[in-house]
């Protein structure tokens, strides 16, 4: 018995020496170990054996069982790490095939202009707000000191609305005008009548800018009908010129780069006084107006050969627009001689056109989602 | 405005400055420079005065003629001629080798037809003089002395033509600079150039008779001037006899053409002359014909008609103004001349009309009418009523030299501006100007800048201490309208003396708390990034739709979304009404890109949308919202998984959708209205009941919408930001997801088609207790198995307990309580 048990063992380890795949070892383990194989079931029959053979059968039994498992696991694991590093290298891909492909979507870019800009100012203390996109002659034009024959009024340059049988008559001062159809109101053309909105409704100190959508009847590359521009407004006791000129000069390195400058140039516009139109040195040329970088040195076409771009306007509050709001809040809040503060109003179109090298501003809207996908 | 360099330095002395240091100049002190140009022959230095020697027909050219001209060499030069007018003995410009043309074009020396050419004989046009080109410029005939000068003189010399031409951007508020007088004195007020007299002034050459008030008095014999009308604040005329109509002189017709005006006859360029010195219009009348000597001036009534200059007829409005004679309306005032009264080759007596109009009421007819001549924009601007007698006397010594016609009787002057109160200074107080600009200005300083335009400046406390005086300035007239305020002379103190050198400071008060987005604003972003990081692209759609849109919808008339708000005044029809939902923009981006070969579109927008309603918020205006809408090319549960998305990452939790066929543009079985129960117990007004809001729409864009833009099967939703925004929290609070396992099980439940899967969902999680965690649908099936009317919804169901391991005793408790309420309230069974 104890024999048999032996030469099961030798047998056994010699059929698991010669093995060569896993596969053939699962056999063996089966054959030699499993449910009807020999050593088990001599192990199972140790009982029936006379009482002084069980213990030196059953011992032996059970050690040539545990070699042989061992035996085969060790030589299972032997095989398997060949086996395995032989199906890696079978597995073998082309990884410069093309991965699986996921849709990137992306922000349009007056939306990635618009977010930075408003970064860029909430950094420096404003808020921001949104206001309608119709809006009143009043709050587009009356309360911004437009007088009546400014150009900016004209049919060529405003979208008036349509009379409405649903919508009751605007109230407003003076003569009906022929310009506005009647209607009174108008798709705004900036957004600057959230200047007087945000005035009546909040007190001061304040320090806002107005992103939106606004409208004007042009359509050529630099312009379109619709468009998008920030307003600014700072008003407090002590917000002067030099501080409008500091805070712009802010805005211009944040999105424009360290080196740039800035220039104001005196202009006209009906609701700041003295209003100035705001330029930045070009980033092109360095402010040289010549493009030092290209072969034969050419003049800058960014800034035409001038160094400076202009990106904005704007000016102090007009003490008769601080009037008008003191009129509807009927207060002294905003009475001009105790704030005083600065407006300025952006083209979000027009930083994206110089940022981003857009060279017709219409492309922005016909929304090629190929062209549109270049700033996702 | 045209600022021709060497007019300009008639009035200003700017010798020594070149045009691009000038307008650099006034560029950085309010006068934007639109571009520098120069008119005329780019090298008007090798343009001579020639003499034509000789003149022979071309040996081989029927048309044209070989010339010797002499230009001052030693010899005669040979030059081939095709203008059928030159002759010998005539004094002519010569454009010799190397000329270079107002195109671009160089002069060679030119074989032509096989005979050699020396240069060119030019017209007048092609020296930048006026029209004509119907042959060579005879100097002899229309430059007096012309026979006298030597050949090979410059013909700058004797007659200037080119010239550096700056084209300035006037702003509004300034109709002064309208006139090269004003822009003269910006010139000097910006370089420093002195400022030369006016030349309607004694110092600036006219003599006694042509000056204000007139010594011959303020009658002329056989006309008469009635002003009927306030709007007029001021209307002289002057009669001229023996006047002969012709072509101007040379050096006005170059001037004219070189300030951008066409010459048109000797009365009409000297009309011209003067407004563009002065800035103040001027008509001329043929004298004999304004019938019954009389003019009135007075507001239009409706219908009446007249033809004007230009030989249109024209109805004017009530309140529009008019100059009438005898016979009706003979001048549309301010605007345009009549055609009955204009000045004719035959005219012998010009009544000139200067005259001082309202600038509103000017403007409006301009604009009505689409007349925007130069004489209207500058009397729509509003003058200054002292501008008519600069005019009157600067144009009452041109008419003489130029026409020859002479004043006869004194100058009609009426209107009542003159009753207007006396101009009362403006006191500026020191300290303000540096309060406001942010940096120190002497009143010294202050003083000298406004002096140097044109303001008078009394110090009325010469002690007092720097830094706290004040000074009364007094406006010169042809700025008055624009500076009314201490605020306007501080303005000009910074455009000419502050602006351009100022330091930038930060405000010095800062709040103490932080900028920061609103809620609202931090979720808008959130949402469209949501959709980003799901690959849809954001486009920009238009604001604009046409009035048809609604119909292509498949709304009816009725529908409130059809009530579009309309432009008065649209640039096309394409783009007459506001669109009323961004569902039209994704359309037409949709149809436009997959025309392009793009075959997978998914696309959205954030924008506003507008209906021809009351907006509660504000009521007299149309009701417009913020919205977000996206559309796939998919199906509605890809739409609406990106919903899911979008309402799961704003923190959304009581959204629901309930099936509507009631959308005409979707599809009426694949469509659901969006629906958000309020959280906390939220009202809206303060009064509603908590009932859920409509907040938007879900579906599949229904087939006959999409065909009419050529588009598969799409899906979309669009969501009212302005309800969804405020609903979104701002903070979330902790919650524990536990330590223990949860137990999870899965349910198959056959129903009834009609029973939807959310009601379903709802039987079982009423039924579900505090230990569940989460129920869901996660497959439907139909088919095999299934009764006919019937539906398998597959329910995954989760429980857990914060405090312990769930035994097989709750788990099954909990399930039995689910299956038998689904047995009840849907009647469902289970499956298998
Ligand atoms: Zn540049």
């Amino acid at each position: 018995m104890i024999d048999r048990i032996a030469q099961l063992r030798a047998a056994g380890e010699a059929d698991v020496a010669a093995a060569t795949t896993t596969d053939e070892l699962e056999e063996l383990r089966v054959r030699l170990l499993g449910r009807k194989a020999e050593l088990p079931n001599m192990l199972r029959g140790v009982s029936e054996l006379p009482p002084e053979q069980r213990g030196p059968v059953g011992k032996a039994a059970n050690q040539a069982r545990q070699a042989l498992q061992q035996t085969l696991e060790a030589r299972i694991a032997e095989l398997a790490a060949g086996e395995l590093d032989a199906r890696l290298v079978a597995d073998r891909v082309d990884v410069t095939l093309p991965g699986r492909r996921e849709p990137v979507g992306g922000l349009h870019l007056i939306t990635r202009v618009r977010r930075e800009i408003e970064d860029v100012f909430l950094g420096l203390g404003f808020d921001v707000l949104e206001g309608p996109e119709t809006e009143t002659v009043h709050y587009n034009f009356d309360a911004l000191n437009h007088a009546p024959n400014h150009p900016a009024r004209d049919r060529s340059d405003t979208f008036y609305l349509a009379p409405s049988a649903n919508l009751p008559a605007v109230e407003r001062a003076g003569d009906p005008r022929a310009e506005d159809g009647g209607s009174g109101r108008l798709l705004r053309t900036h957004t600057s009548p959230m200047q007087i909105r945000t005035m009546e409704r909040e007190d001061p100190p304040i320090a806002v800018i107005v992103p939106g959508r606004v409208y004007r009847p042009d359509s050529d590359a630099t312009h379109t009908p619709q468009f998008h521009q920030v307003e600014g407004l700072w008003v407090d006791v002590d917000i002067t010129l030099a501080d409008l000129k500091g805070v712009l000069l802010s805005f211009a390195r944040s999105i424009f780069g360290d080196e740039r400058e800035v220039r104001l140039r005196p202009h006209f516009f009906p609701f700041t006084e003295p209003s100035v139109e705001v330029d930045v040195s070009c980033f092109a040329c360095k402010g040289t107006g010549i493009r030092e970088d290209l072969a034969g040195h050419p003049r800058c076409g960014l800034c035409k050969g001038t160094g400076w771009i202009e990106i904005l306007g704007s000016g102090l509050v007009d003490p008769n627009v601080l009037r008008s709001v003191g009129e509807a809040r009927g207060d002294d809040a905003y009475s001009p001689e105790a704030v005083q503060g600065f407006a300025f109003g952006m083209g979000i179109e027009r930083i994206a056109m110089l940022r981003y090298g857009v060279p017709d501003l219409r492309l922005l809207y016909e929304n090629d989602v190929r062209v549109l996908e270049q700033w996702a | 405005m045209r600022v021709p360099l060497s007019w300009l330095g008639e009035l200003v002395d700017v010798a020594g400055r070149d045009a691009t240091e000038i307008a650099a100049r006034l560029n950085v002190t309010g006068t934007e420079l639109d571009r520098l140009l120069h008119h005329g022959i780019l090298t008007p230095e090798t343009v001579v005065v020639g003499r034509v020697l000789a003149t022979e027909p071309h040996p081989d050219a029927d048309r044209l003629k070989v010339c010797r001209v002499a230009t001052g060499g030693d010899e005669p030069v040979q030059i081939v001629c095709g203008a059928p007018n030159v002759a010998a003995g005539q004094v002519v410009p010569v454009a010799q080798i190397g000329t270079v043309m107002p195109d671009g074009t160089k002069i060679k020396r030119a074989k032509l037809r096989g005979q050699v050419s020396e240069g060119m004989i030019c017209s007048a046009r092609e020296l930048g003089i006026g029209d004509a080109h119907d042959g060579i410029l005879a100097l002899d005939e229309q430059l007096p002395g012309a026979r006298e000068i030597p050949p090979g003189t410059p013909l700058s010399d004797v007659l200037p033509h080119a010239d550096d031409v700056l084209e300035l951007e006037i702003t509004p508020n300034r109709p002064d600079c309208l006139g090269l007088y004003g822009i003269a004195r910006e010139v000097s007020a910006a370089t420093g150039a002195a400022l030369r007299p006016a030349p309607w002034t004694r110092a600036g050459g006219l003599d006694e008779e042509a000056g204000d008030p007139d010594p011959a008095g303020d009658a002329i014999d056989g006309f008469s001037v009635e002003v009927r009308t306030p709007r007029c604040p001021r209307f002289t005329a002057r009669l001229f006899d023996g006047v002969t109509v012709g072509p101007s002189p040379l050096w006005l017709q170059a001037r004219l053409a070189a300030a951008g005006q066409r010459p048109i006859n000797n009365v009409v360029d000297v009309t011209n002359y003067v407004m563009l010195v002065t800035g103040q219009p001027l008509h001329a009348f043929d004298a004999d014909r304004i019938a019954g000597g009389l003019l009135v001036v007075r507001e239009a009534t409706d219908g009446e008609q007249l033809r004007t200059l230009d030989d249109q007829e024209r109805t004017v409005q009530a309140g529009e103004l008019v100059i009438a004679d005898d016979e009706g309306i003979t001048s549309l005032a301010a605007v345009m001349g009549g055609a009955r009264s204009e000045v004719h080759e035959g005219t012998t007596r010009v009544l000139l009309e200067v005259a001082n109009w309202d600038g509103p009421t000017i403007h409006r007819t301009a604009q009505r009418l689409g007349l925007f001549s130069e004489a209207a924009s500058r009397n729509a601007k509003g003058l200054a009523p002292e501008q008519a007698a600069w005019a009157q006397a600067l144009a009452t010594r041109l008419i003489h030299e130029v026409t020859g016609g002479r004043k006869v009787g004194g100058t009609i002057d009426v209107g009542g501006w003159r009753e207007r109160p006396a101009q009362q200074p403006i006191a500026l107080r020191e300290a303000r100007v540096t309060r406001l600009l942010g940096t120190a200005v002497s009143r010294r300083r202050q003083a000298e800048l406004l002096a140097s335009l044109g303001f008078m400046v009394a110090d009325t406390s010469p002690e007092t201490a720097e830094g706290e005086g004040e000074q009364l300035v007094l406006v010169p007239s042809e700025r008055r309208d624009d500076i009314t305020r201490e605020i306007d002379l501080i303005e000009e103190i910074a455009r000419i003396g502050v602006v351009a050198d100022l330091a930038p400071t930060l405000p010095v008060r800062r709040r103490l708390t932080a900028a920061t987005l609103t809620p609202a604003q931090r979720a808008r972003r959130r949402a469209e990034d949501v959709l980003v990081g799901r690959g849809l692209q954001e486009v920009a759609g238009w604001s604009f739709t046409d009035a048809g849109a609604a119909e292509r919808l498949g709304l009816s008339a009725d529908d409130p979304r059809a009530a579009a708000v309309r432009l008065d005044n649209p640039l096309s029809e394409d783009h007459a009404v506001l669109r009323p939902t961004i569902l039209i923009s994704l359309l037409d981006i949709a149809r436009r890109n997959r025309a392009r070969g793009v075959d997978d579109v998914r696309i959205f927008e954030t924008g506003t949308v507008f209906r021809d309603a009351p907006d509660p918020r504000r009521p007299d205006m149309p009701f417009e919202h913020l919205a977000i809408a996206a559309l796939v090319q998919d199906d509605l549960f890809a739409a609406k998984g990106l919903l899911e998305s979008l309402l799961g990452a704003l923190g959304i939790d009581g959204w629901s959708v309930e099936a509507t066929d009631q959308v005409a543009f979707l599809h009426p079985g694949r469509a659901a209205r969006v629906l958000v129960t309020p959280a906390g117990g939220a009202r809206r007004n303060g009064d509603g009941p908590d009932g859920p809001l409509q907040v938007g729409l879900l579906g599949e864009v229904h087939p006959r919408v999409a065909e009419r833009w050529d588009l598969p099967q799409v899906a979309v939703f669009m969501i009212d930001l302005d309800q969804l925004l405020p609903l979104v929290p701002a903070d979330v609070d902790f919650r524990d997801v536990g330590q223990f396992p949860d137990a999870r099980f899965d349910l198959a439940v056959i129903v009834d088609d009609e029973v939807t899967a959310a009601s379903v969902v709802e039987a079982a999680r009423g039924a579900g207790g505090p230990l569940l965690e989460q129920v869901g649908v996660f497959d439907a099936y139909r088919g095999t198995g299934i009764p006919e009317g019937q539906v398998s919804l597959a329910l995954h169901v989760r429980l857990r307990a914060a405090d312990r391991t769930l035994d097989d005793e709750e788990i099954s408790g909990v399930r039995e309580r689910i299956v038998a309420a689904l047995a009840e309230r849907v009647g469902g069974t289970l499956r298998g």
